[in-house]
């Protein structure tokens, strides 16, 4: 996304005149002030007291790595981590999937389009923790009791007790609610393709199924990549559908980083969960940079 | 006339899209594909159950919403569960403050990231404003838990952990998606049109404000649209900064309903209700430009 919406580079307008207009000095640094505040000088001072005995408040010392080496050996936090990566793999690829899927039913010749596509954008705009307390009603109520009037044994309890299945559950509702986002940027991505490229490959023969491989998916390659990159990141961070769902239950089942991350300002192991929020970050850097690179081998087509 | 045009855009953008997409699946053929309809009216219930078991249980009686059938009718219709739902968020205070945050994200979005926009792409071949760019892009992907602890300090520490320290944040949160959509949106705009503003003696500041601004009007809404459902529907950082219970937003209320009240499903769904409506309401009247603004050089 960042690289494909650059300005033109050396833009012609203002070059003939030789210093910057102070104007636009105060249209743009007092911005980056302010987020350098709330933004970098927060990045700044956690990752410095990752490295510190700090609970949060008075004084603290230099500890090196110690917080470092004992994230690394900590089997919670081993865990949210797994759980974590599993969890936005599937999630990033399922939500894909529908929504790819999706696009291209919702600009095919049907009826009631704009109807349909509004019904589908929804979830997009309901609160993540709100619609997470409604679906961990369905989920602890109504699917039980459909599942015992059916007779199928394995969900007559409910999935958020179940330690095996409850990541199931933050699954299905992180995808109801990121799949609208996605849908919009593919349906923008399949109208961007010019209907006669499709005229051509009929004329030629080429089978619907054909023209989806050879032609729609192709072509929405950066799409895809937007996507996957912008959900991988979002899924990474999954927080409130998992308070509102299972609270990181049962027991630790479905505890995210950023859950295990919140914990230290309430549990006081502040400076041992900034170690935690670092490497996270660390992570974060590293799988935008592999994607990113994967990026730029695919919107040149 | 210039603004009217682009103005209007949105619309020709999505018609121009439509119609040449029209005889996409079903190659040429112009008949509706009603098997495709049906499939995917039926697929839309995955969306309509949960929004219809929300309005159902919220109508119910609280007998009737205990009674375990999620998807039945409520009938006696009752409104006592809104009543209660009124009562115990305050609603009326907790609404307000919910708006105040979400009115100082929106508007402090628009304008921040249009002024950094207009003078980063103005500047695009001087070092600094290119960095500035790219520094404040960095931000979509800081992970939000790195920053958030030292943040609930700092707040704290500055009397900002509060609605405004809130608002505030959602802002700075928002400004690398939307600077990204107005320099974008700025590129598409002829520089010959700004000449011919400055030949008749405007300012910089001038030219953007009767000239520029004015043309960005639909990039504004749409940026505005996303500051407001990222700002209304947050979670996280009201929970974390906002210090006094009493301050707190709508969407982080509700969580008195899994501890309290829990059995009091229609309640409770009441008050889920009202703390959805808003952003739905916002999102119908306003849905044309959550699809323009993404279709329209922000992906391209």
């Amino acid at each position: 996304m960042a690289i494909t919406s650059l300005p033109t580079p050396g833009g012609s307008r203002s070059s003939h005149r030789p210093r910057v207009e102070p104007v636009f000095h105060l249209f743009l640094w007092p911005t980056v002030a302010l987020f350098t505040l709330a933004i970098t000088v927060p990045a700044v001072m956690g990752i410095v007291l990752s490295f510190t005995n700090s609970v949060g408040f008075g004084e603290f010392r230099f500890t090196g790595l110690t917080n470092y080496i004992a994230v690394f050996s900590d089997p919670a936090i081993l865990h949210a981590y797994g759980f974590t990566l599993w969890f936005s793999l599937v999630t990033v690829v399922l939500v894909n999937l529908i929504a790819f899927l999706l696009a291209i039913a919702l600009t095919a010749k049907i009826r009631a389009r704009v109807s349909l596509r509004a019904v589908f954008v929804i979830p997009m705009v309901i609160s993540g923790i709100v619609i997470a307390y409604v679906f961990s009603y369905l989920f602890a109520n109504s699917l039980p009791t459909a599942a015992t009037a059916l007779g199928f044994a394995p969900l007559e309890q409910s999935i958020l007790a179940n330690p095996s299945l409850a990541w199931v559950a933050v699954v299905i509702v992180t995808a109801w609610q990121a799949i609208p986002s996605a849908l919009l940027i593919y349906i923008a991505g399949v109208l961007s393709i010019p209907s006669d490229v499709y005229e051509a490959a009929a004329l030629d023969g080429a089978s619907p199924w054909r023209q989806l491989r050879s032609i729609t998916v192709p072509l929405t390659a950066g799409y895809i990549v937007i996507n996957v990159i912008i959900g991988f990141k979002n899924f990474m961070n999954a927080y409130d559908i998992i308070l509102g769902l299972t609270n990181g239950g049962p027991g630790t089942a479905t505890t995210s980083v950023a859950m295990s991350i919140f914990s230290g300002f309430t549990n006081g192991d502040y400076s041992y969960q900034m170690a935690n929020a670092t490497i996270f970050f660390v992570i974060a850097v590293v799988i935008a940079l592999l994607q990113l690179r994967a990026t730029r081998g695919r919107t040149a087509f | 006339m210039t603004t009217q045009l682009t103005v209007g855009q949105p619309e020709a953008v999505a018609s121009v899209g439509e119609s040449r997409h029209a005889t996409r699946v079903g190659a040429g053929r112009s008949r509706t594909n009603w098997p495709l309809t049906i499939v995917l009216a039926v697929c839309s219930l995955t969306v309509l159950v949960p929004l219809y078991v929300t309005l159902s249980m919220a109508f119910k009686t609280t007998s009737q919403s205990v009674d375990g059938n999620a998807f039945s009718l409520p009938w006696p219709v009752s409104v006592s569960g809104f009543g209660q739902a009124w009562q115990l968020t305050d609603f009326p205070r907790s609404f307000a403050i919910s708006v105040f945050i979400a009115a100082i994200a929106v508007g402090g979005t628009i304008l921040l990231s249009s002024f950094a926009a207009y003078a980063i792409s103005h500047n695009w071949q001087r070092r600094a404003f290119r960095w500035a760019f790219f520094y404040l892009l960095a931000a979509m992907f800081l992970p939000f838990p790195v920053v958030a602890l030292s943040q609930v300090k700092l707040t704290g520490m500055v009397h900002l952990d509060n609605p405004i320290g809130v608002a505030i944040l959602h802002v700075m949160f928002q400004l690398a998606f939307s600077v990204m959509l107005f320099t974008a949106f700025l590129r598409s705009i002829p520089a010959e049109l700004e000449e011919s503003a400055r030949i008749d003696g405007a300012s910089t500041a001038q030219v953007f404000w009767r000239l520029i601004f004015p043309l960005l009007a639909p990039m504004s809404a749409t940026v505005g649209i996303f500051a407001f459902l990222a700002s209304w529907n947050d979670y996280v950082m009201p929970s974390l900064i906002t210090s006094n219970p009493a301050l707190q937003t709508l969407p982080v209320l509700q969580q008195m309903f899994q501890t309290q009240f829990s059995n009091n499903y229609n309640v409770s769904f009441a008050s889920y209700l009202m703390a959805m409506a808003p952003s739905i309401l916002v999102y119908l009247f306003t849905q044309r430009w959550v699809m323009s603004g993404l279709t329209q050089g922000a992906i391209k």
